[in-house]
């Protein structure tokens, strides 16, 4: 098994949405957010380009947060999911500042944060939050070992790319341009 | 003086000590639980948790949802509906965000009257009963010295209607929302004419299933009006051709295949060029022309000379690319939309603008079918018997004698402009109750409101926060957000007909109240309690709603319900036969009615003042997670954004000197200062004769602690206004500013700016208790 989710550029409009029902789910303190909205401008008026992406962590197959973690508290859960127990994170940082998407924050209480993909409600069998409220439905989520999923599929139709490929961390999060 | 009483108060109230809650951060979720995972809210509180149907109020949508609560009666989260056609169970930002307006410490907590004390104006809190006592007694007053047509309603928002239903009651039916003359008046006046009936809200468009969908200057996505964010979507995935006409690359512009980056002002002249393609080429619809229109002829003859050459001079657009996505349009036809727009008080001319778009989308045969424009269906519920209105003297109307005669609402800022006492009015507006609008960043002119506010012997604002006009008011109401009230039964038209209900999901905070309260209540006062005939509005809508095979019962589990269509009538059946409610029967492209009234049976392009060298034409619009001015201080929206910045291209910066995050103030035309600086956000996606602001920022009013100051006001530089001869709409668009690198004198703040006001803002500083 393995979590993923695909966003379709070309449809996403950065409503941020996914940033507010991310907050509303996970009791993720104003001022602070798991996923956010990036919107990258090309070219010269009038023949421009706009790419708008809901980010987020990345659940790296390859992370640099889990490998730099001196205490196990960033770990892999079951398909993949990159992981903090907040009672075992000691709010060093490292891995805040490994992480090549800036996809992690402090949290006033003394902990490490970020996205767990909803893993609570994934293991009811829902979607993650921003995938269940986004008005474009613009984010598809699944696993990756099954063909069938929503996903798979959408990464089979459709050209994709992930973010900073380079840095070598094997990304889960594509997205469809 | 009389005149001079009115200074603007910072809703702080004395002796309302200890009001303050303290919620820096909507820190709810307590339980404890495994660390190892993330604290949601359904683990803290289990299947157990009850949830409540609401439909939202943070815009006109008006989308159903559910309103989660745990065992304490704290708001946890809001989700869609998945029964409702408005939303399909995916709420936008702005309805997931709406718990910020429930727990936004800034709100309005009790009722307060303006007081003077030792010569200090001051808002004094006061019960209930007091309020409604000091405003029977001032309405009461204005009706035997000036007669009740002197009172006016301002409203925006579900609650109105009880409003409405009390003044009406009491003898005046001037019952104006901003909505019309400020924003959608014009395309319903020119729908009107065109196709006998008005597009209303939600729009009728049937873009889930069209295959070319035209903007013209609309900002769907950035405009969040969700069921048509949703279905651009699904339009998106299924290939369909976006044509997006605006001097801006907005986020729609990006996702179409042919953006259209026109000179600003002169879409009307491209809407004729691409009708004189359509009937040159013979790409219209014939059969549906010949059936269904009167005065095809004389639109040909109209626009014979309107050729792409000539719009290319007018529009910068090339005329290879007027015949591309004309010929674009006849392909998809008639699953074609040529967008009807909603703000669409731009220049002045604007009735004839939506007037040439209605005309287009006749040639294209889209109105009334798959596609293009749907016929909407909606249930009617019975309304309780209470006594007839009284019949009233007079209307707004008859304040402007022989003029837009074709409104069919009533108009906010004429409203307005009738209470500053003229030689030639025998009698002005003597009290407002402004009810959910903030008519300061509203009505443009600014200068012109507050004129009238000072000539009122009533201000009643009745609202969720201190906004800026409730620092007028002589009397301020607050009312419990929507998540804690009951409100009429949602009937909105779609493709079939749907109920949603609303009720509470959480005791009122506060000392706050429902609207249908604050009405009957107020009515009582008024002696007019016979017209709200019940204890509870409960009642009413449990009677309602078993009229129609429904109960109050059933409603708070489902939600929504939604009906079949008694006829399949949704769009027009090949070759059937239709009457059209004109003047002639038929779709009028030459319109009587217009012509009636003295104005172009068809529209005619006219040239719209430009910007002197130096300024740029104020364009603004909106971002996806706020409403209006209402929505910035909701703690979680303003996390959002919080701020606007001012969209300046990259030319012109260099011109100026201007970089990325440096802030300016902006001076309009008429020498009006913005009330705050604003960031500059240098970007490629605005053109060089043009900057773009997000409305709704720059609040003066200190008590929004979160959204005071930050951004400005596009509203304060609206001093210009281009109005309709037609229908009263206040064309916004004529403004130009230009740039202040230095922050300006007092004197030039001064200018024309209602809040400047040094000493007073130290003041309220100081004594700001509560």
């Amino acid at each position: 098994m393995r979590y993923a989710m695909a966003i379709d550029t070309r449809k996403c409009v950065g409503c941020s949405d996914c940033v507010v029902a991310c907050q509303t789910e996970n009791n993720v303190p104003v001022g602070f957010c798991r996923d956010w909205i990036t919107e990258t401008v090309d070219g010269t008026y009038p023949s421009l380009e706009l790419e708008i992406r809901s980010e987020r962590c990345n659940h790296c197959d390859n992370a640099p947060c889990v490998r730099c973690c001196p205490t196990g508290a960033s770990h892999f859960e079951d398909g993949g999911i990159v992981s903090v127990t907040h009672n075992e994170c000691i709010g060093c940082g490292a891995c805040v500042q490994s992480c090549p998407y800036d996809a992690r924050y402090s949290h006033p209480e003394g902990y490490v944060d970020k996205c767990t993909f909803c893993l609570h409600r994934v293991k009811k069998g829902d979607q993650p939050a921003c995938v269940s409220v986004c008005p474009t439905k613009c984010m598809y989520f699944g696993d990756l070992d099954d063909p069938n999923s929503d996903v798979s599929k959408a990464l089979r139709h459709r050209k994709h790319k992930t973010l900073a490929p380079e840095a070598g961390t094997k990304p889960q999060i594509f997205y469809l341009t | 003086m009389e005149t001079n009483r009115r200074q603007f108060i910072k809703v702080s109230a004395v002796g309302a000590g200890g009001l303050a809650i303290g919620l820096q951060t909507l820190s709810w979720a307590t339980g404890s639980k495994s660390e190892s995972e993330p604290i949601g809210i359904d683990d803290v509180k289990g299947p157990a948790q009850n949830r409540y149907p609401t439909y939202c109020e943070i815009c006109f949508w008006k989308c159903a949802g559910w309103t989660y609560t745990d065992e304490n009666d704290n708001i946890l989260k809001i989700i869609g509906n998945e029964n409702d056609p408005h939303c399909n169970g995916r709420l936008c930002p702005r309805g997931t965000g709406g718990i910020g307006m429930y727990y936004d410490d800034n709100r309005l907590k009790t009722p307060l009257i303006r007081k003077e004390i030792n010569g200090e104006q001051v808002f004094e809190k006061a019960s209930w009963d007091e309020a409604f006592d000091f405003i029977a007694k001032k309405m009461q007053k204005i009706a035997k010295e000036h007669g009740p047509e002197c009172i006016a309603l301002f409203n925006h928002g579900s609650g109105g209607k009880y409003l409405g239903h009390m003044l009406k009651a009491f003898g005046s039916d001037n019952v104006a929302a901003p909505s019309y003359a400020q924003c959608r008046g014009p395309r319903e006046v020119g729908f009107i004419a065109t196709f006998g009936s008005p597009i209303g809200s939600p729009e009728p468009t049937d873009i889930r299933d069209t295959k070319c969908l035209v903007l013209i200057g609309s900002h769907i996505g950035e405009n969040m009006h969700n069921g048509q964010v949703q279905e651009m979507s699904d339009a998106i995935d299924k290939r369909a051709t976006i044509i997006t006409v605006d001097p801006r690359y907005s986020t729609a512009a990006s996702k179409s295949k042919y953006w259209l980056p026109i000179k600003p002002a002169t879409d009307l002249a491209l809407l004729l060029a691409w009708t004189h393609v359509i009937i040159e080429e013979e790409l219209y619809d014939k059969e549906y022309i010949e059936k269904y229109s009167y005065g095809f002829d004389e639109l040909k003859a109209h626009v014979k000379n309107m050729t792409p050459e000539w719009a290319y001079g007018i529009t910068t657009i090339k005329p290879d690319v007027i015949r591309k996505t004309a010929r674009e349009m006849a392909n998809a036809a008639p699953a074609v939309i040529v967008h009807p727009g909603r703000h669409v008080t731009w220049y002045g001319d604007d009735t004839q603008r939506t007037r040439a778009i209605a005309i287009l989308n006749a040639l294209l045969g889209s109105w009334g079918r798959r596609g293009g424009f749907f016929i909407p269906d909606k249930i009617h519920l019975p309304k309780l018997k209470t006594p007839k209105y009284p019949k009233p003297q007079r209307t707004w109307k008859d304040a402007f004698p022989g003029k837009f005669r074709l409104a069919e609402l009533a108009l906010s800022s004429g409203i307005c402009e009738a209470t500053v006492p003229t030689t030639e009015r025998d009698c002005s507006f003597k009290a407002w109750i402004v009810y959910g609008t903030n008519l300061i960043e509203t009505l443009p002119n600014q200068a012109q409101t507050l004129e009238a506010i000072k000539n009122l012997d009533l201000l009643v604002a009745i609202d969720t926060m201190p906004m800026e006009i409730t620092g007028y008011a002589d009397v301020i109401l607050p009312e419990c957000t929507y998540l804690e009230r009951y409100d009429d039964i949602r009937t909105s038209g779609t493709r079939y007909p749907s109920i949603a209900l609303r009720m509470p999901a959480s005791p009122p905070k506060y000392d706050s109240k429902p609207a249908w309260w604050i009405a009957k209540n107020l009515a009582e006062k008024l002696g007019l309690g016979e017209y709200f005939p019940y204890d509870d509005i409960t009642e009413v809508l449990d009677w309602q709603l078993k009229q129609i095979g429904s109960s109050l019962e059933e409603m708070q589990k489902v939600g929504v319900k939604t009906f079949d269509r008694e006829y399949d009538d949704i769009f027009f059946k090949n070759d059937e036969d239709i009457e059209f409610n004109t003047n002639t029967g038929k779709i009028e492209l030459y319109s009587t009615a217009m012509l009636d009234e003295g104005f172009d049976p068809m529209p005619v392009y006219t040239k719209h003042p430009e910007p002197d060298p130096g300024f740029y034409r104020l364009i603004y619009g909106r971002a996806p997670m706020h409403t209006f001015s209402r929505t910035t201080n909701n703690p979680l929206l303003n996390d959002l954004m919080d701020e606007n910045k001012i969209w300046i291209n990259p030319k012109v910066a260099a011109q100026w000197g201007l970089t990325t995050g440096q802030e300016i103030w902006l001076k309009n035309q008429d020498g009006i200062v913005s009330n705050f600086p604003v960031k500059v956000r240098v970007t490629e996606r605005i053109r060089w004769d043009s900057i773009y602001i997000v409305h709704g920022f720059g609040h003066t009013n200190k008590k929004l602690t979160r959204t005071y100051g930050k951004g400005v006001s596009d509203q304060k530089l609206i001093t210009n206004v281009m109005t309709d001869p037609v229908m009263g709409g206040t064309g916004m668009r004529g403004n130009f500013v230009t740039f202040l690198t230095e922050k300006p004198s007092e004197e030039e703040m001064k200018k024309g700016n209602p809040y400047f006001n040094k000493e007073d803002s130290v003041k309220v500083g100081k004594e700001d208790k509560s």
